[in-house]
């Protein structure tokens, strides 16, 4: 099953859980960790469900491209990293 | 009664400000290192408060506190519905959620100003938040831009003291709207404003002006004040009509508060118009008008008159109930007192991060 890992900074706000899943999508598998901490949503995508513009995910090393549809493809021994970009200050 | 709290919602926390004998100092920090962008004090002075918080990654939070802010618990923020795919509907800013500018309570509701130019309602003590769509349907909507930032927003409300439903809205860029039907009718109400940076014909467009804060008298709430991208304007029917007061030394600034049961007597903090915004010739100081603009007096007593580059936000100037004590605080992280209606000033901090809002309470 494919393992989603959050960044730590954001255990600073809310819960983090590590989630193992068959979601054949980066959406579905978000939806997984959501549905664990409804409150992970709000930090990860924006009001219209898109990634949020200082967040960014990787899925087996690759960036993820799609950060409105959240479309890209899992296999299901990926792994996805989401992070926060280094911005701000 | 003269107040003996406050808040500085800044860049890097949300710091309690006690007032003792020794006068005003911070008691208490919450959220340090986040920025705050608004807070709303305790209602009634124990009740519900509410932090907005607008984290640079991972968007704006809302956190409520029933204990004064001694602990915190994160609620709903505001969201945007879905938008609208194609049709009218989908011009404009995208709908999303980019800082929450301005906070009320009243009548048993609370309003959240937004960018980009949402007003959202809460009945449940900001549990959950709804947005006003009779405001955010209106076409003019459409013509609003950003005044400070990148999209329009809603930086002032103004609930009438007595008569629920009715709300006044300083909108940058998007003038003056006002409500007296239950928040569900809207009316521009910035007949008189002047838009400078407008094309000429269009100066006097009402949807377009930038009202920078509004601000009324809590005794006569038809006496409203204007600190306006343009200058200084006064209504004294409601904003219903605008009338332009010229102050001698400098009409550029963000900041206006009006004398909680003196009509005539509002504090603003002035600048360097436009591209510049510091204070004039380095030397800061409070404009103070007592016959509603008729006359004016610069208040330097105590404040850095050489080599001073504060400069005052919208939300950085507030007086409290009785009218007598003010605070002040720039977006250097300075932080000045008055216990005199500004005839002087001390020092409370000097080193505070960018102060964005304060309030009494």
């Amino acid at each position: 099953m494919a393992h989603l890992v959050f960044t730590q900074q954001l255990k600073r706000f809310t819960e983090v859980p590590e989630v193992d899943t068959p979601a054949p999508t980066l959406r579905e598998a978000l939806q997984a960790a959501f549905a664990i901490n409804p409150r992970l949503q709000g930090y990860v995508l924006d009001d219209q469900g898109h990634l949020r513009p200082n967040v960014v995910v990787f899925i087996d090393g690759q960036r993820s491209r799609d950060r409105r549809t959240l479309g890209d493809v899992l296999k299901p021994e990926s792994r996805v990293h989401v992070l926060q970009a280094l911005s701000g200050g | 009664m003269t107040a003996t709290r406050a808040w500085a919602a800044t860049r890097k926390g949300l710091f309690e400000l006690r007032r003792s004998a020794r006068g005003w100092g911070v008691a208490r920090v919450s959220f340090l290192a986040e920025p705050v962008s608004m807070v709303l004090p305790p209602v009634g002075g124990s009740g519900r408060m509410l932090a907005a918080l607008n984290l640079g990654h991972f968007g704006v939070k809302v956190h409520a506190s029933d204990d004064a802010g001694a602990t915190w618990r994160e609620v709903d923020a505001p969201t945007y519905p879905p938008q609208p795919e194609g049709g009218k509907d989908a011009e404009g800013p995208a709908w999303k959620l980019v800082q929450i500018w301005s906070m009320e309570a009243l009548h048993g509701a609370i309003w959240a100003g937004t960018l980009p130019g949402g007003l959202f309602k809460s009945t449940d003590g900001g549990e959950h938040w709804e947005l006003v769509d009779s405001l955010w349907s209106r076409p003019e909507r459409l013509g609003w831009f950003g005044g400070g930032y990148d999209v329009p927003g809603i930086h002032s409300i103004l609930p009438h003291p007595t008569r629920p439903g009715e709300l006044l809205l300083g909108i940058s860029c998007g003038g003056v709207w006002g409500s007296r039907e239950g928040s569900t009718q809207w009316e521009l109400q910035a007949k008189g404003m002047r838009a400078d940076f407008m094309p000429p014909e269009q100066a006097d467009d009402e949807n377009t002006q930038d009202p920078h804060l509004i601000a009324l008298c809590d005794a006569v709430p038809t006496s409203v004040w204007c600190q306006h991208h343009n200058g200084i304007f006064r209504s004294t029917d409601g904003s219903r009509s605008w009338q332009e007061v010229k102050p001698p030394i400098a009409n550029f600034g963000f900041a206006v508060a009006v004398h909680p049961r003196e009509p005539d007597t509002a504090w603003f903090a002035p600048a360097v118009k436009d591209e510049k915004r510091v204070p004039v010739d380095g030397a800061l100081f409070v404009h103070r008008t007592r016959d509603g603009g008729k006359s004016f007096e610069a208040l330097r007593t105590g404040l850095p008159q050489q080599d001073c580059y504060d400069l005052v936000y919208r939300h950085g100037l507030v007086v409290d109930g009785t009218g007598r004590s003010l605070l002040m605080g720039s977006t250097t992280g300075n932080l000045w007192a008055s216990d005199d209606a500004g005839d002087s000033w001390t020092e409370v901090a000097g080193h505070l991060p960018p102060i964005h809002a304060l309030r009494f309470g």
